[in-house]
């Protein structure tokens, strides 16, 4: 029972990451209805933007320490709430109009890019991230070894979480991303310009991105240019397992796919670990291909 | 392509590479290598535009396929010793036509969530998978797992390589332009019309998976028998996605372009990789002006992706709205 708890926690830990970078995926397809293959690398970006902030952060402020680990968070954050915004203007708006394939191939290019020049820039060997956060394990709880970046990914998630409902819920901008994820033409019309919402939309789930980056290259400390592929594949398997455009959807499939996979790992067989969330993702999209808590769309000619 | 002279051409194309074939000892095997590459991309290429081209059916695995035929073929010959010419290529017939068909297999495992499935979500099954072959291919001992698989004989040969890519050509071509293929264009261009006029979608999106998973199977067949030594990762997700990129860049649908990208796309990374050796060589290190390219081969690849969706969406080789032209 010990273990099957502590398997748990270890699978709460990475699918609540799962769950942040899926939170991307899934407002980016609610609002554009297309699937942004480039954001697991976006998470990688946001893991190297912490890579060579850590040090400079380090020489201003005690580390390891929360206080430094939030602030490299922070500034990776923004940095990748940028480079969302960007690749937005660049590569996805000049298609806005063209078919959905055409817009999902283009993200593929801007993954594949995005990997390459990172392999080109960063260098393809995996690199040591250094310890921003504090590590102090916690072994009270009847046995469970906790340990405290377990927490603090807990911790942060469930803040972004609140954040960003927040944000969808009680702001403007936030109810312009719901209208316009309802209808774009009739949001377009009562004034809301979605240009801008847009742009916001890939910067909030690009900077979301970039604070899983930070919390993985905490947990794995290993990073390297093709770090994103992976953990990027698999939280678009949250999302749509949750149901795609469902914010809540996103974070549940996360903390499914995250579970699952830890558990399998820990009783099963790890090597199996990556076909899972394919596996599971195929199963829902053959019984429920809307997701668990997704509404059925109605196709109209 | 001319249609009438469907038949002519396949002969023709058999004849001329069984021509070759005689001569091939004499081609530098560098040369030998990359052409076999060029004829196993163009059944890949071409198998591919069958799915995603005519049928418009999004697919992001069809490196799995190969992986399975590539596996089921090298499997099948590895039990052969030494054989007589005869022998050795009729057994290599044999396991390349079992390794098609049991991509073929898998190819109907995949074709069959598509009847319920559009778009990026089918995009996304395929994908899962295709990494789902490998993720098994890497945990099966029996054909060595991770640690990748040595095949004995190399038996591809230009004749076998070049007449299987013309053999796939015309029967790909031939069915797309037969009665029945004209189907696999009716639920590309609008599938709820089709359908209403009594096309059975479900029966062509799935026929489509599994011609082309066939014909990968066989291409992988090929593949196994030229490199002679297969890993898992050599088929994963990466792979597929270059499949893809031909058939975009070719054009959707346009079967001489297909052809022409997949030769494109096959020398293209050759040629970078020629001047990425340039960087290499002691004493011009630094001279050459144009060495840095070489490491920056895939970020070219990959831009060149990016500006063709931008500019050119129909293709390179697509220069006339023909009839098969695509809805947008």
């Amino acid at each position: 029972m010990t273990e099957f708890l502590q398997q748990l926690i270890n699978g709460l830990a990475l699918g609540s990451i799962l769950a942040l970078i899926a939170l991307g995926y899934t407002m980016v397809y609610g609002i554009l209805r297309f699937i942004n293959f480039a954001h697991g690398d976006v998470f990688m970006l946001g893991a190297f933007a912490g890579f060579y902030f850590a040090p400079e952060i380090a020489k201003m402020l005690p580390t390891p320490s929360i206080l430094s680990g939030l602030v490299v968070m922070g500034i990776s954050m923004a940095i990748c709430a940028a480079i969302g915004i960007v690749i937005e203007r660049l590569a996805y708006r000049p298609l806005r109009s063209r078919p959905k394939l055409t817009m999902l191939i283009t993200a593929i290019g801007v993954s594949l890019f995005l990997e390459y020049t990172g392999q080109f820039v960063f260098g393809a060997a995996p690199k040591r991230f250094p310890q921003i956060l504090p590590v102090f394990p916690i072994t009270k709880l009847g046995g469970l070894s906790l340990n405290s970046n377990q927490l603090i990914v807990l911790g942060v998630t469930l803040f972004l979480l609140l954040a960003l409902r927040f944000i969808v819920l009680k702001t403007k901008i936030g109810m312009a991303m719901r209208s316009l994820s309802f209808n774009p033409e009739a949001a377009a019309l009562m004034g809301i310009n979605t240009d801008v919402v847009i742009s916001f939309t890939f910067a909030l789930g690009s900077a979301l991105a970039a604070a899983a980056g930070i919390l993985f290259a905490a947990n794995y400390p290993a990073i390297d240019p093709l770090m994103g592929i992976l953990p990027g594949l698999k939280a678009f398997v949250a999302a749509v397992l949750g149901g795609i455009g469902n914010l809540s959807g996103a974070v549940l499939g996360g903390l499914i796919i995250g579970v699952t996979e830890t558990l399998v790992s820990g009783y099963i067989s790890s090597t199996y670990r990556d076909a899972i969330a394919f596996g599971i993702l195929i199963l829902i999209l053959l019984i429920k291909p809307s997701g668990l808590l997704g509404k059925k769309e109605i196709e109209k000619v | 392509m001319n249609f009438r002279h469907a038949k002519t051409f396949l002969l023709g194309a058999l004849a001329l590479c069984f021509l070759i074939s005689l001569f091939q000892n004499q081609i530098n095997s560098y040369w030998l290598i990359i052409s076999y590459n060029i004829g196993i991309n163009v059944v890949m290429a071409v198998s591919l535009n069958l799915i995603n081209g005519y049928t418009g059916q999004f697919s992001l695995g069809h490196a799995g396929f190969m992986a399975v035929g590539a596996y089921t073929s090298a499997v099948i010959t590895n039990q052969f010793d030494q054989l007589n010419f005869f022998a050795a290529n009729g057994i290599f017939l044999v396991a390349l036509l079992a390794g098609g068909l049991l991509a073929a297999i898998a190819g109907l495992l995949v074709g069959l969530p598509t009847l319920r499935l559009k778009g990026d979500y089918l995009a996304i099954v395929t994908l899962g998978f295709g990494e789902i072959i490998r993720v098994i291919l890497q945990n099966t001992d029996f054909v060595g797992g991770a640690r990748g698989l040595s095949v004995k004989h190399p038996w591809t040969n230009f004749f076998w390589t070049f007449g299987l890519a013309a053999v796939t050509i015309y029967v790909i071509a031939t069915l797309v332009n037969s009665t029945y293929g004209r189907g696999f264009i009716a639920v590309r261009d609008d599938e709820i019309a089709a359908e209403a006029m009594g096309i059975n979608t479900t029966k062509y999106k799935v026929t489509a998976f599994v011609v082309g998973a066939f014909f990968a199977g066989i291409a992988g067949g090929l593949y196994a028998h030229a490199i002679q030594f297969l890993t898992p990762n050599g088929f994963g997700f990466m792979q597929s996605i270059a499949f893809v990129v031909m058939v975009i860049l070719g054009g959707m649908g346009n079967a001489v372009g297909v052809i022409l990208a997949a030769v494109l796309l096959t020398l293209l990374p050759e040629g970078l990789r020629m001047l990425a050796g340039i960087e290499h060589l002691p004493g011009i290190a630094k001279a050459h002006p144009l060495g840095w390219l070489g490491g920056t081969r895939m970020i070219i690849y990959s831009l060149l992706l990016i500006l063709l969706m931008l500019t050119r969406p129909q293709g390179l080789f697509t220069f006339r709205n023909s009839k098969l032209k695509t809805k947008n």
